[in-house]
């Protein structure tokens, strides 16, 4: 995706990660702000399904040619489900971020813990 | 992030490449393309085709004088009278206990004038070492000639091709050096040298030209290509990389440079060296793949001992590699290890160098 850009119908945390909630099961990735900074992802180890992630902690790792970063969690939860696609694609983190980028899915533990999350224009706001 | 940019030293090349659209970071006190297109792109650029670095931040330091090649041969592991005239030779710079305190190329210019190139992170260190040990020496002159020269890298298949369209002699052979102009620029010390395995020349040009021949260059076809991509191609065909795969702790022997090592011309630190030649070390350096998934990175530790020294993925493998330091025993090509990345076992196996070769 060559352009910016932050889908309104998504929550934005601080540390570039996305989540499109859905009652108390909520998707997840890297938005695009941070696949540009991360340049093209080559590697990306999926956590277990069933494994707990708890906000604002890393829970998987990107990996692009040069460097490492962690993924921190928007929200709390136990995955339900892990993108395996990105395992022989993790191109797709780039391409499409928000689309067959996504990373896992959880059952959330706490969905107040959205009211933390920041929308779409608050979020690129901190990018300046 | 990087901070304090504004201290950080920028090559004359710095308004090219930020209109190029690169990403520049602090590395070795200079401010540097990491990359423009992508690593991967621009690795595959240069293996393909060709492309032209940046790599004004390396250091030269000058030496003439009726004592200067007694003076090199005293402090540079290879046998410099050896150098031809207009000849390069790698060399390792060795302390007294034959730690590596970096690793050089050296050209001889004329029968009594040289030119060393050093990592830029190692300058100041190797310019004050070469200061100290000339004053043994009677008449020789060591000169700081890191603002003489802009130096560029076109690698790659096309590049001979390339460069003699806009050259007006004919190039040097491999590890041979010529002056002449490039692209109107006058007084451009080509050499045969790279580090990418790919056939190539490096360009040591006056500062004032280094946009006139960055220009003709990447208008001939040339990409411009980052300090990522050179990390990636470099290790593909394992050259060793100052500060990760050598270091003041390691000495020539284990670190697999004893080939350049000729401990006969009485070198500071060659008794040391001698002694790990005949003895052996306790660890080697080897190149290595990943046989499952992953990627390596420097300082992850080796089960049973050692460390990682370079790790990345390879773009033309498609497959972490690197190279570590292993413990001898384990450190014939074939030997599996397991390798502790962020907490999780990797399986590897150590392999013969090069890593990457063409078909």
């Amino acid at each position: 995706m060559a352009e910016a850009s932050y889908p309104s119908d998504l929550k934005y945390h601080a540390e570039h990660d996305w989540a499109r909630i859905d009652g108390d099961i909520a998707t997840m990735g890297i938005t695009w702000y941070a696949q540009e900074q991360l340049g093209e992802v080559v590697f990306f180890d999926p956590p277990e399904v069933g494994a707990t992630v708890k906000k604002d902690t890393p829970y998987a790792e990107v990996e692009s040619v040069k460097a490492v970063s962690d993924v921190v969690a928007p929200l709390s939860g136990e995955i339900t489900e892990v993108n395996e696609a990105l395992g022989d694609a993790p191109e797709q983190i780039n391409e499409d971020p928000y689309g067959e980028g996504w990373m896992v899915k959880i059952s959330l533990s706490n969905v107040n813990e959205a009211d933390d999350l920041m929308d779409a224009s608050a979020y690129e706001g901190t990018l300046t | 992030m990087g901070s304090g940019t504004e201290t950080l030293k920028r090559t004359p090349l710095h308004d090219r490449h930020a209109a190029a659209g690169a990403r520049l970071v602090p590395f070795a006190g200079w401010e540097m393309p990491v990359q423009y297109a992508g690593i991967r792109e621009e690795h595959v650029a240069v293996r393909t085709k060709v492309g032209v670095f940046d790599v004004s931040h390396m250091g030269e330091i000058e030496t003439r004088g009726p004592d200067a090649e007694a003076f090199l041969q005293r402090i540079l592991s290879n046998d410099v009278s050896k150098i031809a005239e207009d000849g390069a030779q790698y060399s390792v710079l060795t302390k007294p206990d034959g730690g590596v305190l970096d690793d050089l190329f050296t050209y001889r210019l004329g029968p009594d004038h040289f030119l060393t190139v050093t990592n830029a992170s190692n300058h100041e260190k190797d310019l004050a070492w070469f200061e100290r040990h000339a004053r043994e020496f009677d008449d020789v002159t060591v000169h700081d000639a890191l603002d003489d020269y802009a130096m560029l890298a076109v690698q790659g298949p096309d590049a001979r091709e390339l460069v003699q369209g806009l050259a007006s002699g004919e190039l040097p052979r491999r590890f041979r050096t010529v002056t002449m102009t490039v692209a109107g620029v006058d007084d451009v010390l080509v050499a045969g040298t790279g580090y990418t395995g790919e056939d190539g020349v490096e360009l040591l040009v006056p500062p004032q030209g280094a946009t006139k021949v960055w220009d003709a260059v990447t208008e001939a076809g040339a990409a411009p290509i980052g300090l990522g991509a050179r990390d990636t191609l470099r290790l593909e065909v394992c050259f060793h990389l100052y500060g990760n795969d050598l270091s003041e702790d390691r000495n020539p022997i284990e670190a697999g440079l004893g080939w350049c090592c000729k401990e006969a011309t009485n070198f500071i630190g060659a008794d040391k060296i001698a002694a790990a030649r005949e003895n052996g070390t306790a660890e080697q350096l080897v190149p290595f793949v990943l046989t499952g998934p992953g990627i390596a990175r420097q300082g992850n530790p080796i089960t049973g001992g050692g460390e990682v020294t370079s790790g990345t993925l390879s773009p033309c493998l498609n497959q972490g590699i690197g190279m570590a330091y292993l413990p001898t025993e384990k450190a014939t090509p074939g030997t599996p290890f397991e390798i502790d990345v962020r907490g999780k076992p990797r399986t590897a196996e150590v392999r013969e160098k090069p890593l990457y070769r063409k078909e």
